[in-house]
This record gives structure tokens, C-alpha cells and sequence, in this order.
């Protein structure tokens, strides 16, 4: 039974005066990052506020438009939906202007667009629909596979065109994954994959191995429950490593200590497997695969780094990752950053007065580093509120998720949840020397159309669903 | 069915979690942490560029060819001036008011917040009365640079100079700001990754009246700056002056080889300036008169200028036809004063006739290599001269000719050497013969070679089938090494034997008795067997090119030179001479025969009609 209800009177009026404050308050300090004596009216167009000011009023026609679409609109077309985008994202690897060093802008005459920032909306819809298909089993590989073609093949395209940190956003939607009941193991081994990357590149991979043998070890006496089991493996493991070890000294064979863990393990490996099937012992096959694989995850790691990525991308991680200094690009930017915030104190130094972030010192002002003209001249006052109004947004989106009758929204609505929270947490991080240097924007402060329209269409696509909650059924 | 619902919690926790974090964070950065603070708003960080000092460069014998010499670049920054006293600022700088307004304003455009150059290269003196009177100006301040000088005024082609980066550069290389400076030409240009060294900057407080309080957070963000690296070059001073003296009031090049190495010992071009004039304030002015000069100054001819080879490729044919077995030791030609075919004519001069291969060098006969080019092209063995075209390109191109040498010049250039397709577009694709490309035998024709080129084949001779590429930076100071190409043995497709027939020639050409017919007798050394080969690059615009290429000593060579003088006429007249002096110059120490560095020096060739050209 569907009732026609106004989705005028039923809209959520708190989240869209939240939006509405965040517009605001991003467009002031964009005219504060950006201010200068010679440019003092708001509406110079040739100046970045100038040109804000249009955006936003361009977001909001964009937002009514999104609002009295159809509600079917969105699901029924949210796979063609998804398919256009990708097409346009390997489009813009062809077509696309480079900027930055990415190539990741179409060039519309003095317009530029930037087809990432809307690729989110799309997955975020694809994911939806997929996840609500009829008789859907979240548990299953096939599922597996497929929830990760919809979700990496975006971000593999947008890795391509060398914009790391949209790419990295589609990790975020694991919350989506999370709350729709995907298997905690999963997310496990997700994070397990993940330190290990990191592991991989930062520390010897010897380390690395003796480290996995050891989680496999836990692993194995957390499904077993028998310290007996465990010992033995573990005294199977000391003997072949000491054996080989020693037949290595005596015979003056040269083996490196990776030769010889390696070598002992495929021994013990065959003594496990015998003594499993002998003692009908669980798991025992399917740990040993994790192991390996995870040894030949750590060396094609270590293998892609050197061999296909370019210097200036092992650089940059390298810098990401604290393994090499580089003092005019990332770790500068941090520590101006850092200084322009740390400087506004507990009350700031008031609208417009700022002088670290108008001396240029931090390039990327207006655009991934707005949140450093907050604090310097807003305070920690002015911080506290921009971040509890954020935690604010996110948690009332989540009120929202989850008062939705119909799944597709709900999936959507955390969707909607999982980029604002990957954008908020990443970019005011990075500023505040949390987390690593990702050029991602704040959402609805930072300067430029693309990123402004993107949220926008997110949150509004969100809201409709959100106002005909009671047209839907289950 | 939901089953999943109570997993909201967990979400809604790691997001409260998040925002604690933050809060944390931010209190301890903006409240607790008072280092970040800046208290009072006059309070401002300065952070001024430490510009480290160009590396020096040496000749091959640890003798210096460019140094540094201070100066300071008076910087302002707009939004920090207050109202000055114009008058006495201006009696400091020697400025007038209008510079000062001028440059004030095109600052302001540039940024008013931050800093950018006011006045560029204020001498130490003036700095110094400044320096004292500098409180009086917020605003302004000096940042130390350094000017690139010469102790003498040799090298300025190879040394190249050094200019402020272009916008072009800043956006291409993120290490260039503006104002920045960079090797434009030489090996300022070359190695300018290493020369260059590595900026730093250095973060100050800075009170009102512009005096600075001390460095910001202990220096913690300060960076040192990295002095570049010392370049050793292969130059060898003195030679380079003396052949830069010889070659004065005429207009050509010299190339000197190291062949058992590829180093350069001496690489001239003339006219060239001192290049003290492309240092400085005048700069701009002296580059733009250097530019318009007629004589084209800053044009370096022992890389750019493309000049047929003349006789001198005689060598080459010998060694090619050598090689594809058309031509032996034995093997005599008649001459007859020219070389007719058909209505074709190549004339040549008088010698006794018939010539064998060694007479045949010695004597340059024209003749001999009309006949010794057609057996090469008309060699049986191939299906039509389309191949064996090719396989006659390809031996000439193995001697560096038609191809960058890929040195370590940017500028050098690839000369000529034709391809089929060159004449099948003149003369369609049957409509060429061996008697078409006739004049090659000689030297001339189509044949398009850089001083650079000539010299590096006189090196590969030298070394009897392989030269290493040229190159004029012995060393770079530091953990570097030069390029493993300057290593690497560059083999010629001719084999070692058939060398010494051709030097045997050269010699000949040399040091033949007098009334042989000898070609290079000018060239003699008395204690030093010089092997050489004149040639005569024809000119259709005026006095044919004098060209002279030469190694010595024959047995154990140390020096392979090639020397080009523009309307100098016949080889043997001036460039000859002139390689036996930088040779002797080189070898010996000394003249043997002052009245011959007399001849040379006193030559005025064609100096100032060159614009007839
Ligand atoms: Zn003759």
C-alpha cells in the first residue's frame, strides 16, 4: 500500500538547516583563506569566494531538482546510473586534463569537472540496489566478489588517474558492509590485509613473516582451544627451523634467514597437514593458505612497489609513510598547518584577521586545507563546533538510516554516512597531523563546484528517499 | 528481518570516538601546546630562502673557471611596510623615487603577503651602509645571494651562463620559484642537478621595527641548505686560452679530444664574450646585444655550425671501401688532373699519377675517391645502390656522423648525412646512380657535420676503430658518478686493421718529404709525429672553410683535433697551422717555431666582411 503524502512537510528539516550552516560557515572562511585588501566585495567572480558564491547557489537548485524526482528513480536506475560513471571515469583517463598530476578533470570550457566526486553517488546506489536484491546471501563468495567489483572497480579507475585520496574513499563504505551483516571475519582479514600493505612497506620482510607465522599461531589456538595442538606445531616449526639452520652452518650453504624460515615452513607445513588429517584437526588447511598467502601478498607488495610504481609514487608514499623526509611538499604542509591552527588559541583571532593562513604558507588554502582558517581564527571554539556539528550530521544520518522502512534506503543512508565520515575523519586529520597527507575535501567547506554538487546530490538523493519513507514498504 | 540492527551502535560509537579524538587533539594544539602560539599580533614568521653557492668548476687540472661572489637581493614584503623616509631610502640605494614606487606596486601585484624582490644584486657595500639603516624600513630585507664570476674570461660556450628560471621552468619543476635562479647553457645547464645544490629556508620572528627576534620553534623548521657540488671539468685551461687566442679575429671552432677517454680538452668557437657579461644587472641588456651582434657571439659553432667535411672524408670512404673489400692497399688509380664521367667533371690538382691507397691520402686526389666512392656503390655484390646506399650510410653513421652524440652538451646537434629518401624526392626512386652522389667521394654535396663530430672521428682513428662519446665534465664532487655512456667503448663498423693504412696516409700527409705532394706539411711538429688531413668545406656564399683534423703523437695518441676556420680557403693555409699549435701547445708545453703562433695571431680572416655571408 503506497500513501501520497507532501515531501514537503516531511522532510528533514534539521539535517537540511545542518547543510545549510556547514554551506555557510565553509563559504565564510573561503572568503576569509582568500581575503585580501585589494579584492574586498563579496561578489568579485574573480576571486574564489566569488565564484563559491555561485556554486552553492548552483548546489541548491541542484539540491531542489534532486528532491522532487521520483523515489523510484533512484533505484530503478541506480545500476545505469553506476555504469555511466564508470564509463565516464575510464573517459576521463583518456580525455581528461591533467591537473596537479592527475588526470582527473573534464575541461568544459572555463568549466572543470571532476567525474570522482560523483562516482561515490553511484556506487553508493549500486551497492544499494545490490545489497537488496531478492534472496540475497551477504555470506557468500559470489557476493563477496560482486560487492567488490561494484565497489573497487571505481576506485582502481580513479587510482589510475593518480587521485589516491577519492580512490581511498571506497574503502569507507565497509560500514555499509558492516551493518548489513557481513561476517566479522571479513572485516578482519580486511584490516589484516590492510596492515600488512603497510607492514610490507615499512618493515623488513622477514619480520613481517615471523609476525604472520605468530598471528596464525593465535588464530589457530583461538579456534582449537587445545594449548597441546599449539605446542606441538609451534615445537614442529623450532625443530625444522633449527635443523635447517644448522645444516646450513655446517654446510657452509650461504642461506639467508628468509631461505631458511621459508624452507622450514614448507617443511613443518607437510608435517602439519599429515598430522592434521591423521587427528582429524580442523582449520588446519585453511591457515596454512592464509599464511602463505599472506607471505606472497607481503612480496608482491614489496615487487609492485619496486618495479611498477614511478619514483616520484614510491616517494610519496614513502613520505606518507615517515620513510623519507620531504620538507617543501607533504611534512611542510603538515606543520604549517599545524601552526596556523595551534596559533588561533582558545578564542582565535577573529574573522578576517588571521595572518598565518593569508600569508600563503599553506598552499591548498581554500580547497583541502580550509579546516587551518577555522582554527586560526575561529579558535578552539570555533573547532569544537565545526566538529560536534559534524559528529552531529553523521549521528542524526544515522537516526535517519535507520528509521527507514525500506532497505535500499537504509543501505543507501549509510552509504551517504560512510563518505562524509571518511572525508570529515581523513581531512581534518591530516590537518591536525592525525592521519597521513590525502588530498580529499572537507565536505560542504572546501572550495570547488564538483565536490560542493557531489555532496549535495549525496545528502538531497538521501533526504527524498528519506521524506517518502512511508510510501515504501520493507 | 534485521538481525544486523544492533551493529548501529557500534557505528554510532566509533563516530562519538572520532569526535573525542579530535576534540583532544585540538585542545591540546590550540590551548594546551602554547609552542604553536604566536601572542602578539606584530608577531610575524619570516622565512627566507637560504640559497646555497653554486658548485665551482675546474679544468682538468684542479685550475678554477667559475667561482661565486656575494650579493644581496633587497626583498620587500607589501603588507608589512609602513611609511618611510623615501628620501634618504633612495640616497642609500642610489634609486630614484619612481623605482621605488614602481617596484612597490608590482610587488603588491605579485602578492601582498608575501615577499618578493625589490632590488636585485645590491653590491656589499651598499648592503652594508643598508644593513645599519634597515630598522627604519619594516618591510624590507636582504637575503644573501651569490653571482656566478670568472677568474679569466676563457670557456664561455662550454662553461654556459646562468639566468632566473622562466615560468615555463617553475611550473615544470616544483624545486624553481620565481626569482630562483638556473644553468641555462653548458655545463651550468648539464649538471645543474648537481651545481645547483639544495635550497633551505630558515623560519624567523620578526618584531615590528623589523628586526629579527630569533628562529621560530628552535628551528625545528628549519632546513639546511645543501652547497652544490664542485665540477671537474675535462677542459684543459690552457689550451682552451691559447686556442681561444689563436682563433681570435677569425670566425670558426676547434675541437680537442682525449681519444683514449672522450674527454674534451679544449673546445672553442669564435667569436665568442666574455662571460662575465651574462652575469649581473646588465644581463638582460648585454644578452640582447650579444643576441642582435652580426657575428652571432653566443652562437657555439663546435656544436651547432654544420659544415660539409671536405677532403678530411676522404678517410672515411678509404676505410669503408677498405672494409667491403672494393678497395686494397694496391689497388691504383690515374688521374688526370679531374675525374670525368660522361659530361661530369670533379677537377682535381696537380700530383704524379697513378696514386696508390696511402699516395692517394697523402696527396688528397679527387679522383682517386670518385672511383673508390662509385666501387663502394656499385659493389655487385649488392642487388642496387639502394643497399648498398644504406650500407654506406650506416658505416658513416658509426662514426658518430648523422646522429647526436649524445654528450653531455644540450645544444649539440646532428648533422647531416642523406637518406634514400633524400634522393628519391629529388630525383625519384630510379633516378639516382653513384655518379648522382658524386661529390660525397669528396666531402662535399649533402654532407652536414658539427666540429664536435669531426673531432670525435678523428679520435675514433686515432684509437683505430672506436671513440668513447665526448664529453667535458671529468668528475662531479660528492657522491656522484658521471653517466657509465661516457665509459662504454663506441666501436666503428671498420675493422682495427685497415686504420693503419689510413694513418699511414695521414702521416704521409704530414710529414712527406717536401715535393711528394704532401697536403699538411704545415702541420710538422720536429719531435712529434702529427698525423693529419686536410680538407676545404665548400662555401657557395663567399671563401671556401679551411678544415684541418689531426692526432698526435701517431703511435700512442693524446690529443685528436679537429679545427674549422670560416673563409679561411684551402686546409692546409690556417687550420692546419693552427692544430699544430694547440697540439705542440698540448704535447710540449711550448712553440717550437714562434714565427708560426705569429702567423696565426696576425690573421684577420674574413673578420669583418663576414657579413656578406
Ligand atoms: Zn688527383
Amino acid at each position: 500500500m503506497q500513501r501520497r503524502i507532501n515531501i514537503w512537510s516531511s522532510i528533514d528539516w534539521l539535517t537540511v538547516t545542518i547543510y545549510l550552516v556547514l554551506v555557510f560557515l565553509g563559504w565564510i572562511n573561503i572568503y576569509a583563506a582568500v581575503y585580501n585588501e585589494d579584492h574586498q566585495s563579496i561578489l568579485d567572480f574573480s576571486q574564489r569566494y566569488g565564484k563559491q558564491l555561485i556554486w552553492i547557489s548552483a548546489a541548491l537548485v541542484i539540491a531542489f531538482i534532486v528532491f522532487v524526482i521520483d523515489i523510484n528513480f533512484y533505484s530503478y536506475f541506480a545500476y545505469i546510473f553506476y555504469g555511466i560513471l564508470i564509463v565516464v571515469l575510464i573517459g576521463v583517463l583518456i580525455f581528461g586534463k591533467e591537473i596537479h598530476g592527475a588526470r582527473s578533470w573534464y575541461e568544459l570550457g572555463n568549466i572543470r569537472i571532476q567525474p570522482a566526486e560523483f562516482a561515490k553517488i553511484a556506487t553508493a546506489l549500486a551497492l544499494a540496489r545490490y545489497l537488496t536484491s531478492y534472496n540475497l546471501q551477504i555470506n557468500t563468495v559470489k557476493s563477496y566478489v560482486r560487492i567488490a567489483a561494484i565497489i573497487l572497480i571505481p576506485s582502481v579507475l580513479i587510482l589510475m588517474q593518480n587521485d589516491t585520496g577519492s580512490a581511498l574513499v571506497y574503502f569507507a563504505f565497509i560500514f555499509v558492509l558492516y551493518r548489513e551483516g557481513i561476517s566479522e571475519s571479513i572485516i578482519l582479514l580486511g584490516l589484516f590485509v590492510i596492515i600488512l600493505f603497510i607492514l610490507a612497506l615499512v618493515i623488513d620482510t622477514l619480520i613481517i613473516i615471523l609476525l604472520s607465522i605468530g598471528v596464525v599461531f593465535i588464530i589457530f589456538w583461538f579456534l582449537n582451544r587445545k594449548i597441546k595442538h599449539t605446542g606441538i606445531a609451534f615445537i614442529v616449526l623450532l625443530f625444522a627451523s633449527s635443523a635447517i639452520y644448522g645444516l646450513n652452518e655446517v654446510l657452509n650453504a650461504g642461506l639467508s634467514y628468509y631461505y631458511i624460515l621459508l624452507i622450514s615452513l614448507g617443511i613443518s607445513g607437510l608435517v602439519y597437514i599429515i598430522l592434521a588429517i591423521s587427528y582429524k584437526i580442523k582449520n588446519v588447511a585453511l591457515l596454512l593458505i592464509f599464511l602463505i598467502g599472506s607471505i606472497a601478498f607481503t612480496y608482491s607488495v614489496d615487487y609492485v612497489f619496486n618495479n611498477f610504481l614511478e619514483q616520484h609514487q614510491q616517494k610519496r608514499i614513502n613520505v606518507v609513510l615517515g620513510l623519507e623526509s620531504d620538507p617543501y611538499g607533504v611534512e611542510y604542509n603538515v606543520n604549517q598547518s599545524k601552526i596556523a591552527i595551534g596559533s588561533g588559541g582558545l578564542t582565535g583571532k577573529g574573522f578576517l584577521r588571521g595572518t598565518q593562513t593569508k600569508f600563503d604558507f599553506v598552499p591548498e588554502q581554500s580547497t583541502d586545507f580550509i579546516f587551518c582558517t577555522i582554527g586560526e581564527e575561529w579558535g578552539f571554539l570555533g573547532t569544537l563546533f565545526v566538529v560536534l556539528l559534524f559528529i552531529f550530521f553523521l549521528y542524526r544520518l544515522i537516526g535517519l538510516a535507520e528509521r527507514q522502512r525500506s532497505s535500499f534506503s537504509r543501505i543507501y543512508g549509510y552509504g551517504v554516512v560512510s563518505v562524509f565520515l571518511f572525508h570529515i575523519v581523513i581531512n581534518i586529520g591530516m590537518t591536525i597531523g592525525l592521519v597521513p597527507v590525502i588530498g580529499i575535501p572537507l565536505p560542504f567547506f572546501s572550495y570547488g563546484g564538483s565536490s560542493l554538487w557531489a555532496f549535495t546530490i549525496l545528502l538531497f538523493i538521501f533526504l527524498r528517499l528519506d521524506a517518502s519513507r512511508l510510501e515504501l514498504l520493507q | 528481518m534485521d538481525s544486523f540492527a544492533n551493529r548501529r551502535h557500534i557505528i554510532r560509537f566509533i563516530i562519538i570516538l572520532i569526535g573525542l579524538i579530535f576534540t583532544i587533539k585540538l585542545f591540546i594544539l590550540q590551548v594546551v601546546d602554547s609552542s604553536y602560539k604566536l601572542t602578539a599580533s606584530s608577531n610575524v614568521l619570516r622565512y627566507v630562502t637560504q640559497f646555497p653557492a653554486r658548485g665551482l668548476i675546474y679544468d682538468r687540472n684542479g685550475e678554477l673557471l667559475v667561482y661565486n661572489e656575494a650579493t644581496y637581493d633587497l626583498m620587500v614584503v607589501p603588507n608589512q611596510l609602513m611609511p618611510f623616509d623615501t628620501t634618504e631610502f633612495c640616497q642609500i640605494l642610489n634609486l630614484k623615487k619612481e623605482y621605488v614606487q614602481e617596484a612597490i606596486k608590482r610587488a603588491r601585484k605579485f602578492s601582498i603577503y608575501n615577499s618578493s624582490v625589490f632590488l636585485k644584486q645590491v653590491s656589499s657595500r651598499t648592503y652594508a651602509n643598508l644593513q645599519e639603516k634597515l630598522y627604519k624600513y619594516p618591510g624590507f630585507y636582504v637575503q644573501a645571494r651569490t653571482l656566478r664570476k670568472y677568474p679569466s674570461d676563457i670557456g664561455a660556450h662550454l662553461l654556459g651562463y646562468v639566468g632566473e628560471v622562466n615560468e615555463k621552468i617553475i611550473e615544470k619543476d616544483d624545486y624553481y620559484k620565481s626569482g630562483d635562479y638556473i644553468g641555462i647553457s653548458g655545463i651550468e645547464q648539464s649538471y645543474e642537478e648537481y651545481i645547483r645544490g639544495k635550497k633551505g629556508v630558515n623560519v624567523y620572528l620578526v618584531d615590528v621595527h623589523n628586526r629579527i627576534k630569533g628562529t621560530y620553534a628552535n628551528g625545528r623548521l628549519d632546513k639546511q641548505a645543501v652547497v652544490g657540488s664542485n665540477i671537474i671539468s675535462t677542459i684543459d685551461a690552457d689550451l682552451q686560452a691559447y686556442g681561444e687566442k689563436l682563433m681570435k679575429n677569425k670566425i670558426g671552432s676547434i675541437v680537442a679530444i682525449e681519444p683514449s677517454s672522450g674527454e674534451i680538452l679544449a673546445i672553442v668557437s669564435t667569436p665568442s664574450y666574455n662571460p662575465e657579461l651574462l652575469v649581473g644587472r646588465k644581463r638582460t641588456e648585454n644578452y640582447v646585444d650579444l643576441m642582435s651582434d652580426s657575428l652571432k657571439p653566443l652562437f657555439n659553432r663546435a656544436l651547432m655550425a654544420q659544415y660539409p667535411p671536405g677532403s678530411t672524408f676522404k678517410v672515411i670512404n678509404a676505410l669503408i671501401g677498405l672494409q667491403e673489400k672494393v678497395l686494397f692497399p694496391y689497388t691504383k688509380y690515374d688521374c688526370e688532373g679531374a675525374y670525368y664521367a660522361g659530361r661530369l667533371r670533379v677537377g682535381c690538382h696537380f700530383h704524379k699519377t697513378p696514386l696508390n691507397l696511402i699516395e692517394s691520402i697523402q696527396m688528397s686526389c679527387n679522383t682517386y675517391y670518385c672511383n673508390v666512392f662509385r666501387s663502394i656503390l656499385d659493389n655487385r655484390k649488392y642487388p642496387s645502390i639502394r643497399e648498398s646506399f644504406d650500407l654506406w650510410r650506416e658505416y658513416v653513421m658509426s662514426f658518430g656522423f648523422g646522429t647526436y652524440l649524445n654528450s653531455d652538451f644540450s645544444n649539440e646537434l646532428k648533422g647531416l648525412v642523406p637518406t634514400k629518401q633524400t634522393y628519391d624526392k629529388i630525383y625519384g626512386e630510379r633516378g639516382w646512380r653513384s655518379l648522382t652522389l658524386i661529390s660525397m667521394a669528396i666531402g662535399q654535396g649533402e654532407l652536414g657535420t658539427t666540429p664536435l663530430q669531426m673531432a670525435n672521428m678523428t679520435a675514433a682513428i686515432a684509437n683505430r676503430g672506436f671513440y668513447y662519446i665526448p664529453h667535458s665534465v671529468k668528475e662531479i664532487e660528492g657522491d656522484h658518478v658521471l653517466d657509465n655512456r661516457f665509459f662504454e667503448k663506441q666501436y666503428t663498423k671498420i675493422d682495427s686493421n685497415y686504420f693503419e693504412l689510413a694513418i699511414e696516409g695521414m702521416d704521409l700527409a704530414v710529414n712527406g718529404e717536401a715535393g711528394t705532394g704532401s697536403t699538411a706539411r704545415t702541420a710538422q711538429i720536429s719531435n712529434i709525429t702529427v698525423c693529419g688531413k686536410t680538407g676545404t668545406a665548400e662555401n657557395p656564399h663567399g671563401e671556401d672553410h679551411s678544415i684541418f683534423i689531426a692526432f698526435a703523437p701517431k703511435e700512442k695518441p693524446e690529443i685528436a683535433i679537429a679545427v674549422y676556420i670560416e673563409n679561411g680557403g684551402f686546409g692546409g693555409t690556417w687550420a692546419a697551422p693552427t692544430a699544430k699549435l694547440m697540439i705542440e701547445e698540448y704535447l710540449n708545453d711550448s712553440i717550437s717555431v714562434p714565427w708560426w703562433e705569429e702567423y696565426i695571431l696576425n690573421a684577420e680572416i674574413n673578420y669583418n666582411n663576414a657579413e656578406k655571408d
